[in-house]
């Protein structure tokens, strides 16, 4: 963990409020696991104050993030130029675990809803280096809001898509979407899911996997402070008492989750 | 270079800069980012006698240049502080400052008697800032219930001693010689003020716990007026605290007559900040040629 001013290698809107930014930061690019995140400063005057978490989207040798614009600090990172430096504190969290050896040949099911695919490609992306076989379900409102597509299908070739308004892929939640894969694929392999998206998303996905008793791990969004586990501000309900979504997540077995 | 170091209580401080509590957990979130013997002093997450859940989420909350935070004093109690975060502490180098809370007289006395035994700590500072005895308003808010207090855990330990108080009062200054006259060696302030925000679209409060602390750089006109109005008036150090942001800030506090400071919700957004505004304390010594930090505390020039 590091506190890094960056310099701003490509800060590009890639749809409707969606934008990507690569960042020069060869310490976290190098250290960063899937499902890690990083504090960003978006900006150097008290409004607003906090640094904003931002899922670590991929790495090379400097890291990118995905973000959405939905407040003051996201609309002022929009506006950054290339060549910008902002302060990048990171890789915080613990990040996916992935498969060990199990039972069956493992496969891993990754669900990403809406902005949720920003940890998800790295970690398709290393679940593949690993040769384990995985599948990617891609849920968006509609059409246009429909990310990473392209990348997923670079990590591998299976990879579905449901929009609510059926403009593209299958029509319905992400989670039909699951259902259907699930009777469609034998279940000869021992299955593990990851997913992130919206809160009721998880929940349904987390509750198909407690039927199924498959493993579920599932990436939380909280506010947050510091990011390191000292404001204790990011509080999450387990079923061993109160965990820290900076610290102890923000990456947790569905299980231990009280919902 | 310019002589640094102060003095609160029996502690000897190598720079006036000091972790406040609740910000800079036990030290140890911070030990990859930060030199930490190199803060004047750190101060803990305050401990309790027993293990407190908190308060429910969301437990922050942005603001307008500052912050709201309604933790609700979330900490493992007292046994396990002792046994799984003193023993980093002590390795640290730096004087190590425990903030305890009671719900009582007792609990304070008690959670002061088993700290004053182990000698790596320097100091105690009471949060006096939390639900009172009588479960209405804060210790910090009376008078009495201050005195009573500090005069307990006085009685059981030689170790310095900070009261640290609350700025949603009337008169901060009868609060501080309360404290003074019951033998504290010094006061911090100030804590956070009360507030809330809410959600327009669901109206809902943004806090879980529906009001909660203000802090960050929008109380600290506030927070240096309350500092200078205590100083004046008692003869113990003040501490002052309140949105220190930088080095500027941690001085003004200073000039207003805080002995020394504490960087609070400033930790939080860059974590490094403490060692920053050392190191800006010095610059701005040697840019006016001071040799020792003490020449500037209190030293408001107030003539025309």
């Amino acid at each position: 963990m590091k506190d890094i001013k960056a310099r701003i290698l490509l800060n590009r809107r890639i749809g409707l409020g969606y934008y990507k930014m690569s960042l020069d930061a060869p310490y976290i690019a190098r250290t960063a696991k899937p499902g890690q995140f990083a504090q960003i400063k978006c900006s150097d005057s008290f409004e607003p104050l906090l640094r904003r978490p931002f899922s670590i989207h991929r790495v090379n040798r400097n890291i990118e993030i995905l973000y959405e614009t939905v407040g003051r600090g996201t609309e002022i990172l929009s506006n950054k130029k290339e060549g910008d430096k902002i302060d990048v504190l990171g890789p915080l969290g613990n990040g996916f675990t992935l498969p060990r050896a199990m039972n069956g040949e493992p496969r891993a099911i990754i669900i990403a809803g809406g902005i949720g695919a920003a940890p998800l490609v790295y970690l398709a992306e290393e679940l593949t280096k690993k040769k384990i076989k995985t599948i990617v379900l891609i849920g968006a409102k509609t059409k246009n809001l429909i990310l990473c597509e392209k990348d997923f299908k670079k990590a591998t070739p299976e990879v579905y898509v449901s929009t609510d308004d059926g403009t593209y892929g299958s029509q319905g939640f992400v989670s039909k979407l699951f259902h259907k894969i699930l009777k469609t694929t034998e279940s000869k392999f021992e299955t593990i899911v990851y997913v992130c998206g919206p809160h009721e998303m998880l929940k349904c996905i987390a509750d198909i996997c407690q039927e199924r008793k498959f493993e579920c791990q599932v990436s939380l969004e909280e506010k947050m402070a510091c990011g390191i586990g000292a404001c204790l501000g990011c509080a999450v309900k387990t079923k061993s008492g109160n965990k820290l979504a900076c610290k102890d997540g923000p990456i947790f077995n569905a299980n231990e989750l009280l919902w | 270079m310019a002589e640094l170091g102060v003095k609160i209580g029996k502690i000897k401080l190598k720079n006036p800069v000091m972790a406040a509590s609740g910000t800079f957990g036990y030290a140890k979130e911070f030990e990859k980012l930060v030199n930490l013997k190199h803060i004047g002093a750190i101060i803990t997450k305050t401990i309790t006698l027993n293990p407190r859940q908190g308060n429910p989420m969301p437990r922050i909350c942005e603001t307008s240049a500052g912050m709201l935070n309604a933790i609700g004093l979330q900490n493992e109690g007292i046994d396990n502080f002792l046994k799984e975060k003193m023993p980093y502490l002590s390795k640290i180098g730096a004087p190590i400052i425990v903030s305890i809370s009671g719900n009582n007289i007792d609990e304070f006395f008690i959670l002061a008697r088993r700290l004053d035994k182990i000698k790596s700590i320097s100091g105690i500072e009471l949060n006096i800032s939390c639900p009172n005895i009588k479960c209405e308003g804060l210790v910090a808010q009376d008078t009495k219930e201050t005195y009573e207090v500090v005069k307990a855990v006085r009685k059981i330990t030689d170790k310095t001693i900070i009261t640290k108080l609350s700025p949603n009062v009337t008169d901060i200054v009868g609060i501080a010689k309360a404290a003074e006259n019951a033998g504290s060696d010094a006061v911090s302030l100030v804590n956070t003020f009360f507030g809330m925000a809410i959600d327009i679209d669901t109206r809902k409060p943004k806090l879980g716990n529906i009001t909660g602390g203000l802090s960050g750089p929008c109380i600290k006109p506030i927070a240096l007026r309350m500092v200078y109005e205590v100083s004046k008036n008692i003869n113990i150090p003040v501490i002052g605290i309140g949105g220190i942001m930088n080095a500027n800030d941690a001085i003004e506090f200073m000039i207003a007559g805080a002995v020394a400071i504490q960087v609070g919700t400033a930790n939080f957004i860059e974590p490094g900040v403490c060692i920053k505004i050392v190191k800006g304390i010095e610059g701005y010594l040697k840019k006016h040629k001071i040799e020792k930090i003490e020449d500037i505390i209190g030293n408001l020039n107030i003539k025309n």
